[in-house]
Order: structure tokens, then C-alpha cells, then sequence
């Protein structure tokens, strides 16, 4: 069982926004990763909804990514399954979301939560993770998923990146990583 | 101008990378047709709202309780 959280270290974003977070160098000696994050989107698409996408790369990899997605709007339960996306800077991400992150069509200052939990990230074994959101407002139509995660590649992961399908994040977005030890 | 941020865990440093010409060109195209996806998407969700809505509609004309309809549909 785990029993000790350490910050490896939080990001916060700045007045120009950022097309992409990236986490690099991630020290090799901890059990397990957790990253927490509060995100937006800049994007003001009205095509895309009232949220964008969110994608996902590890060492830099655009290959082997696959996830299973359980999503709820308010109104419709779905299932669905995510392989990649192409991001809005840097080519191709593993798709994390149906769905996605609040955007600025979604209300002022309403930022999504997430939290992604990576297990034996430095195990020489296909990289499993698991994630869930919350894209907030009070809005009639708002998502969350839960969603189970595969990289398969037995390769350490020693960076992990964020970008979104459109769009920056918003000044303000955070993310945290954190290194957990089983003893 | 949007920038990727680069967190280095081993020193500590957060750096902001600014996007070359040609990402920021290739971002309008992918943008566009992440738009065009999406719209199609929502377009597919909403007729399966409007499917389910009117199933129960139908249902209820029928006779059965509101507890009967869920029960079918769940």
C-alpha cells in the first residue's frame, strides 16, 4: 500500500498560455505517479462544444496508445475507445478524453480537474494508467469519464506531455506530479 | 504568442519553448478539422438523445409507468 506522496513538481500557466506541459527528466525512483491537474482551454470554437479534447505523450512516443473510456453528459452514458489524436501543436498525442476539458465558451474561471494515476511506471512491462475528469459548470450538459489507459511499451517513462486538440491552455491551468513510494 | 512549457524535474527549471511558424501553421489546419469531427460527433449524440426521447414518448403512449420504461432501458 502507498504510503508517501512527494511533490516532484507543479506547473502553473502563465498570461500567454501554452500550447503543450510537458513533465521531462522524471526521476526513476518511485513506485508509482500521480499527476493532478486543473486545466482549460482558450479555445472559443463553437463547433467544438463548450470543451476540447485532451491528449497525452510518454517519452515523447506517437505510437501505442489505446484507452477505454466510460463517459456521462447528464443526459447519455457511453462507452468509447480512444487511440490518438493529432494535438494542436506537436503532431500526434495518445487521445485521453471523448469528450474533454472546459474551454472558454464554458463560463468564466471554470477550470476541468483531472487525475492520472501511473503505476510501475518504471517497470520493464506495458504501461497501464488510469485517469478521471470532471468538466465542471452548471450547465444541462457536462462530461465525465473514467477511463482506463494502455501504453504498450515496456520502456521507462521518464517524460510525460499534454496538449490539446485545439486551443492553449488558459493562464491559470496547474499540474502537479507527484512520486509515490510503497515503502 | 503560445509557447510549450518544458518542466525538468531533475533541476527544477521550467522553460517556455515558443512555437516555430510551421507548428503554428499546422495547428489552424488541425483545429479545423478537429472542429469538423466534433460537430459531426455532437450531431451523432444528439440524434441518439432525440432516438431515446422519443422511444419513451412512444412507450408511454402505450400504457406503460415511467418505472416500466426505465427498467427497459436501462
Amino acid at each position: 500500500m502507498a504510503n508517501t506522496y512527494t511533490l516532484i513538481q507543479s506547473v502553473t500557466v502563465g498570461s500567454g498560455g501554452a500550447a503543450s506541459i510537458e513533465f521531462g527528466s522524471i526521476p526513476q525512483t518511485y513506485t508509482d505517479l500521480v499527476l493532478v491537474g486543473s486545466l482549460r482551454s482558450t479555445s472559443t470554437s463553437s463547433n467544438t462544444g463548450e470543451y476540447d479534447a485532451f491528449g497525452y505523450r510518454f517519452n515523447s512516443s506517437t505510437s501505442g496508445y489505446t484507452t477505454r473510456n466510460l463517459q456521462g453528459n447528464g443526459s447519455v452514458a457511453s462507452s468509447s475507445t480512444q487511440t490518438t489524436m493529432t494535438a494542436s501543436v506537436g503532431g500526434t498525442y495518445g487521445r485521453i478524453s471523448n469528450a474533454g476539458i472546459n474551454n472558454s465558451l464554458s463560463g468564466t474561471s471554470i477550470f476541468t480537474s483531472i487525475n492520472l494515476y501511473i503505476p510501475n511506471y518504471v517497470g520493464s512491462i506495458n504501461k497501464s494508467w488510469s485517469l478521471e475528469y470532471v468538466e465542471e459548470g452548471n450547465a444541462t450538459t457536462r462530461y465525465s469519464e473514467i477511463i482506463a489507459g494502455l501504453w504498450s511499451n515496456t520502456t521507462a517513462i521518464s517524460s510525460i506531455a499534454f496538449a490539446l486538440v485545439t486551443g492553449n491552455f488558459a493562464q491559470y491551468s496547474s499540474a502537479s506530479l507527484y512520486g509515490i513510494k510503497n515503502s | 504568442m503560445a509557447t510549450k512549457l518544458v518542466v525538468d524535474c531533475s533541476t527544477g527549471v521550467t522553460t517556455e519553448v515558443e512555437l516555430t511558424d510551421e507548428e503554428l501553421a499546422q495547428r489552424e489546419v488541425d483545429a479545423q478539422a478537429w472542429a469538423e469531427q466534433q460537430a459531426e460527433r455532437e450531431a451523432q449524440e444528439a440524434a441518439k438523445a432525440e432516438a431515446k426521447a422519443s422511444a419513451e414518448a412512444k412507450l408511454e403512449a402505450l400504457g406503460l409507468t415511467a418505472d416500466e420504461i426505465s427498467a427497459l432501458l436501462s
